[in-house]
């Protein structure tokens, strides 16, 4: 079984600050991670490779600096690492992202594609279908649990707002994943030394992608952002130190007096 | 010259932080309350490969440098000594003479199993009437020519991992009438009829650790279980020190920093006389004073390790570094608990502990006393 893992290179919004002049992002020093719910879909496929001898490839696109994402899942057990990385990707909205990783996979022998559900710094949801619908396979997004695999097909847990579908799907497909599904294993620490010393990245450019290039980048992307703004605070927020029942009630008293319930 | 660390180096660096704080720190008070040895941690450790850092992937290491297995135990020390030590005495003490004067069956048979994390690894030099004074040896080691084994008879103390280590590198004497040129190595298994551990030790600080006598009765060890020749163990045991020391001065600096960083957070927080302590200037020299003198420590320490993975003379380093990093933590912790005041003196917060275990760095694998011996003499010679 050959899987294809999408992770995304994102900045820990648990480390961002807001700038209080400007109220938008400070993204300087913030450390960098692989997306939360893409880290969990890397480790449902590394778990797929230890109990199926299934091979894992990784494949993100961003600038050159995303190659540490892909070295760290080359650590944690990753086969194969490719970026995609050239000025055409620049400026990229969902449609062109998942119109480049479409034509990298369409260069690519697979079985199950696994992205993460949404990335912390966009959360839009929408890159793992759209690869999915440009590639025409099925796609499960709201992955909770790998029931069941074999070579033929998979039985799925999805989550869903009250409840949770149980779907049996076969091969190829695309499945979305999401964070705290698992506990993402550690680099292995010699991995980490040959993710270095063996230049393992792949790099790949536009010319290398089996896609209409009128759907790449900035010029390829239907999305257009009028305005962008912080929504400010309007009052300051009170605390209570108390315990949990007291608590419930104090809620339950604000609410009331709001006519909120 | 060249002082940022590597890409790798920064990417190990980060990965034992996050290892730390998620696994090491959670844990960290409740093995020091109730002195456990922390084997779950130790099995994860292991998956990850941090007991094999610096040994070649051929004996079953991650293939890695004493600079990343230096940053590893920092890392982990900064959140529990225990834990430090741990990997500091199974990785220096326990395979690394193995590594330096193993044969290759004994590298196959011994120090894959160690670099894997599948055994632990422990060291025995010390003991009842030989501490600093190394030469004062009385365990025994005698041939049986006819079975080709050696039979210890004798006593090791205050041997870190002791009950859950399975390989033991042991020093006894083969040829008393030579002095410390009389002593030699053994790699000893803790399954060998003859061999037991005593009860642990009752300890002021790295409280979770096992420390225990190593006992002798009869022993006997196979000839194939000499590490190096005959009546060189001495040298064996010294070398190995001066590695180990690299080791040690990690988990103090890691000890240092962990103190320091719970410190800057603290004095942020706690109010006196209407603002944080930290707006006292006080606060704000002493912690200027105590980080001036982590960050010497941690030049030390690196170049120490620096020198190893580079082939060139670390002995003298090693002492420097030990030294300057377990007297450096020690000054830390203790100022570092003045500034948390009453609360720093209980344990509902870390600092106490960090100042416990901070001690034992000025004494194990030569005390400071040896390290000032090494420096002088290198320098009067």
């Amino acid at each position: 079984m050959k899987i294809i893992v999408c992770i995304k290179q994102v900045p820990d919004t648990n480390e961002v600050k807001l700038d209080p002049k400007t109220g938008t992002l400070i993204r300087e020093g913030v450390p960098s991670i692989i997306n939360p719910d893409d880290l969990a879909g890397l480790e449902e496929a590394l778990k797929i490779k230890e109990a199926t001898g299934a091979t894992v490839t990784v494949l993100s696109m961003g600038p050159p600096q995303a190659a540490e994402a892909l070295r760290e899942a080359y650590a944690m057990g990753a086969d194969e690492v490719v970026l995609l990385t050239d000025r055409a990707f620049a400026g990229a909205d969902t449609w062109a992202t998942s119109s480049a990783l479409a034509g990298a996979i369409r260069t690519m022998d697979y079985d199950l594609i696994i992205a993460g559900r949404q990335a912390i710094d966009g959360d839009t949801a929408q890159v793992g279908p759209q690869v999915a619908e440009h590639l025409e396979i099925p796609s499960i997004s709201y992955v909770e649990e790998i029931k069941e695999i074999n070579d033929d097909y998979m039985v799925i847990k999805r989550q869903f707002e009250d409840r949770f579908q149980m779907i049996k799907v076969n091969f190829p497909c695309l499945i979305t994943t999401l964070g705290g599904m698992n506990e993402p294993r550690y680099m292995r620490i010699s991995r980490v030394y040959d993710a270095y010393r063996d230049d393992v990245v792949i790099i790949k450019t536009a010319a290398n992608l089996e896609v209409d290039p009128a759907n790449l980048g900035l010029k390829g992307s239907p999305t257009s952002v009028r305005k962008s703004f912080t929504k400010g605070a309007k009052t300051a927020g009170k605390v209570f130190e108390v315990d949990a029942k007291e608590g419930a009630k104090i809620i339950i008293d604000a609410l009331l007096e709001r006519f909120i319930i | 010259m060249e002082f940022g660390l590597s890409n790798e180096h920064l990417m190990l660096k980060k990965l034992f932080q996050e290892f730390a704080e998620k696994e090491v720190e959670p844990l960290a008070a409740q093995i020091d309350e109730e002195e456990i040895f922390p084997r779950e941690t130790v099995n994860k450790m292991a998956e990850m490969g941090m007991l094999g850092i610096p040994f070649s992937k051929e004996n079953g290491g991650a293939g890695g440098d004493n600079l990343a297995y230096a940053m590893a135990v920092e890392e982990l020390s900064k959140k529990c000594a225990t834990t430090g030590v741990i990997l500091s005495a199974h990785t220096s003490l326990g395979a690394a003479p193995i590594d330096q004067y193993g044969t290759a069956e004994q590298k196959a048979k011994f120090l894959v199993p160690l670099a894997r994390g599948e055994k632990l690894g422990a060291f025995g030099l010390t003991e009842a009437n030989a501490g600093t004074d190394a030469a004062g040896q009385q365990t025994i080691a005698v041939l049986d020519e006819e079975t080709g084994e050696y039979i210890l008879n004798g006593s090791k103390i205050f041997i870190t991992n002791a009950g859950q280590a399975q390989i033991y590198i042991v020093m006894a004497m083969t040829d008393r009438s030579q002095g410390t040129r009389g002593i030699s190595a053994f790699i000893v298994e803790s399954d060998t009829p003859g061999f037991s551990v005593g009860p642990a030790e009752k300890k002021l600080g790295i409280r979770g650790s096992a420390t225990a006598e190593l006992i002798f009765e009869d022993c006997r060890v196979p000839k194939e279980n000499l590490l190096g020749k005959e009546n060189i163990g001495f040298k064996i045991a010294m070398q190995t020190l001066d590695g180990g020391r690299i080791g040690i001065a990690a988990q103090a600096l890691g000890i240092a920093q962990g103190a320091m960083d719970e410190t800057v957070q603290y004095v942020k927080e706690r109010k006196q006389f209407g603002r944080a302590i930290s707006k006292f200037q006080n606060t704000q020299f002493v912690l200027a004073d105590l980080e001036n003198k982590i960050q010497a420590a941690r030049l030390l320490v690196y170049r120490a390790a620096w020198n190893k993975d580079n082939g060139l003379p670390y002995a003298v380093a090693a002492a420097h570094a030990k030294l300057f990093a377990s007297e450096t933590a020690m000054e830390v912790t203790t100022k570092c608990l003045q500034l948390f005041g009453g609360y720093g003196y209980t344990r509902d917060y870390p600092i106490e502990r960090m100042m416990r275990d901070a001690k034992i760095t000025e004494i194990y694998e030569g005390t400071s006393e040896v390290q000032r011996m090494v420096i002088s003499s290198a320098l009067l010679r």
